[in-house]
């Protein structure tokens, strides 16, 4: 009846064009900038780097494409990922549509919290950053969810969604004073990245060391919650229903928002809050592929990475000569896309 | 299966809901839980699917206790379906129905035909064939908790837990829903607020206030002594030629005025 396609694609066929995708939007990431680099010089510079033979490249071409395009391009990806499957798991555990970890303050919170450490200086290595994020992400989402569950009262039955909105509001705003806090006080100013780069992102300083920690947490992530999908899929009718199917509930959220909370405090420990991926990619894919997470998570995945890695060239391009934070396009993409899931959603809870 | 119900008491937030319930459902036979609304219904059905851990008794599924059992091992021997289960997202009834299976599958033993051959019976008996690839949020209350009843049935339990499984549904479907029950050779134990429905039942039990007044056969239990206190209401009981049990009416009850 009813099976493992998308639109009548077999999974196999379905999958190479999903690379297909993946590999266009690379290769345009490494094309398009301030001084186009054409595919046959990309081309040899791989060539090279790989240790094959190949004709000369000019140096600055190959310094360009390799030390900065790539590796910011691949950032773009793991960050994409990262950040969509996050929402796709923040929005089936909560059964709440309009959840994203930038919504509900887990991206302010490990903003919050990697610019402690920063400023704190334990060392401020990459891991001992992205700790510090991951624990701010965590104490973001208890902060929120407590105050949710405050807003709730005695009252049986799920928060609503309302209060879970409003309370990540108020969540990611206290963080990001917090983070604009932290950074003002801190003797050496200049040190710090900015506050800009912390509240809308920022793929201008990824290297290779960067991409050695995200794309293997992208990697370990996605699997996790790959593993997860028929639990996932189980909360459709809530917790409890779940539950009586045999899901350890408790256990799986653990898992699963402990999962997002790592990823997105990784992510955003690199690349500062990226706004809204987690929301409109999965909403996206709902669509196309339908709500089972079977599907849902790998498109969702691929999306994330194809839209982020799109994201970033329209922030290198947009304004000849300067460079956009990503946050401001994923922005101006997510915010009317917001609006509509939001109307969609009040509309099928009163029909 | 056989369901022992030890002397459960339950309190939320310092509010007694259960007091020393006890009870049994033999293998096979069927219990209807009766009873005022907020008399704990559903949270002795909760109890009894292990979703609740009580304070103080025991729930006994066969030898097992309910609370030491994995909530797989669980899932596979109960199926429960709550009052009013909903969902935003845009499942398609076929999906949905297959839910039940969850407790069946693991990376090793993937959906496969026997699964789907269940999941179609199931929709099959609740005559929602024809909605399959329909979305549950388009369709009415009782479309919907039959739905539900269906995603139950694919989980193939032991024992059926249902809450109030007639709400919502038109007269035919209701009587299909008790009809089902009584047919039933697997252990049911169902909340139900048509007194007359539970004469279907092997044993009613009635709760008030968190307490059970009575249990026992339903001809015994559903008489005017026992529900008038309860419900608040002056029972009366017919007799008619079409079934083989008393029709009771309710009026307004006078009596403690
Ligand atoms: N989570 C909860 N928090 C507080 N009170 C509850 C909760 N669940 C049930 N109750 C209370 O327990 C009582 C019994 O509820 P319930 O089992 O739903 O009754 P019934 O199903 O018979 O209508 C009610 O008074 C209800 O208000
Ligand atoms: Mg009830």
């Amino acid at each position: 009846m009813i099976e493992n396609t998308i639109g009548g694609l077999k999974p196999a066929v379905s999958i190479l064009i999903s690379l297909v995708i993946l590999m266009g939007a690379l290769g345009a990431a490494l094309v398009i900038g301030e001084t186009p680099i054409p595919l046959y010089t990309i081309w040899n510079v791989l060539k090279i780097e790989a240790g094959y033979p190949a004709p000369e490249v000019n140096p600055i071409d190959h310094g360009i494409l390799w030390s900065y395009r790539l590796p910011r391009a691949i950032i773009a990806m793991a960050c994409g990922v990262s950040l969509a499957l996050s929402g796709v798991v923040l929005q089936a555990l909560l059964r709440n549509p309009l959840s994203d970890p930038y919504i509900l303050g887990l991206s302010a919170g490990a903003s919050t919290g990697a610019v402690a450490v920063a400023i704190l200086g334990f060392g401020a290595g990459m891991l001992s950053l992205s700790g510090g994020a991951f624990i701010g992400a965590l104490l973001a989402f208890g902060f929120v969810a407590w105050l949710a569950r405050l807003s709730k009262g005695n009252s049986p039955g799920a928060t609503s969604s309302l209060a879970l909105l409003l309370a990540g509001v108020a969540g990611a705003q206290l963080f990001h004073a917090l983070t604009a806090l932290i950074i003002a006080k801190s003797a050496d100013a200049n040190q710090a990245r900015g506050i800009m780069f912390w509240m809308m992102g920022n793929l201008s300083g990824s290297r290779w060391p960067d991409v050695y920690l995200a794309v293997p947490i992208a990697m370990i992530g996605a699997v996790i919650i790959y593993l997860h999908s028929r639990a996932l899929d189980a909360m459709t009718f809530g917790r409890e229903a779940a539950q009586s199917m045999g899901i350890r509930t408790s256990w799986v959220m653990t898992i699963l928002i402990g999962t997002a909370a790592l990823l997105t405090a990784v992510m955003v420990s690199l690349t500062g809050a990226i706004g809204f991926v987690g929301l409109v990619v999965p909403h996206a894919m709902r669509f196309l592929v339908g709500v089972r997470h079977v599907l849902l998570i790998p498109a969702t995945a691929l999306a994330g990475g194809v839209f982020l890695i799109i994201a970033d060239i329209i922030a290198r391009t947009l304004i000849p000569g300067q460079s956009l934070p990503i946050g401001v396009v994923t922005a101006l993409v997510g915010a009317p896309a917001f609006a509509i899931i939001l109307v969609r959603s009040s509309r099928a809870r009163t029909s | 299966m056989h369901v022992q119900v030890k002397n459960i008491s339950l309190s939320i937030q310092q509010k007694p809901i259960l007091k020393d319930v006890s009870l049994e459902i033999e293998s096979g036979q069927s219990l209807a839980l009766v009873g005022p609304n907020g008399s704990g219904k559903s949270t002795l059905l909760r109890v009894i699917a292990g979703l609740l851990k009580p304070d103080c008794g025991q729930v006994i599924v066969d030898d097992n206790e309910v609370g030491n059992l994995s909530p797989r091992k669980l899932a596979q021997r109960l199926g429960f379906v709550s009052q009013d289960a909903s969902t935003t997202d845009a499942i398609a009834v076929y999906d949905a129905v297959k839910l039940g299976r969850t407790p069946w599958l693991s990376l090793m033993s993937p959906f496969g035909s026997k699964d789907k051959k269940i999941v179609e019976n199931a929709m099959c008996e609740m005559a929602i064939s024809g909605y399959a690839s329909q979305q549950f949020n388009t369709l009415s209350g009782g479309e919907r908790q039959r739905v539900h009843i269906a995603r139950v049935l694919a989980q193939t339990p032991q024992i059926f837990l249902l809450d109030e499984p007639t709400n919502h549904l038109d007269i035919h479907h209701q009587i299909a829903i008790i009809d089902w029950v009584a047919r039933q050779s697997t252990t049911v134990a169902l909340a139900l607020h048509d007194l007359n429905h539970a004469f279907v039942c092997d044993r009613v039990a009635v709760l008030n206030k968190g307490q059970l007044v009575a249990y026992g056969e339903p001809k015994a239990v559903l008489v005017s002594d026992v529900i008038d206190p309860v419900f608040h209401v002056a029972t009366h009981q017919t007799t008619t030629t079409h079934f083989d049990h008393p029709i009771l009416t309710f009026a307004k009850s006078y009596r403690d005025q």
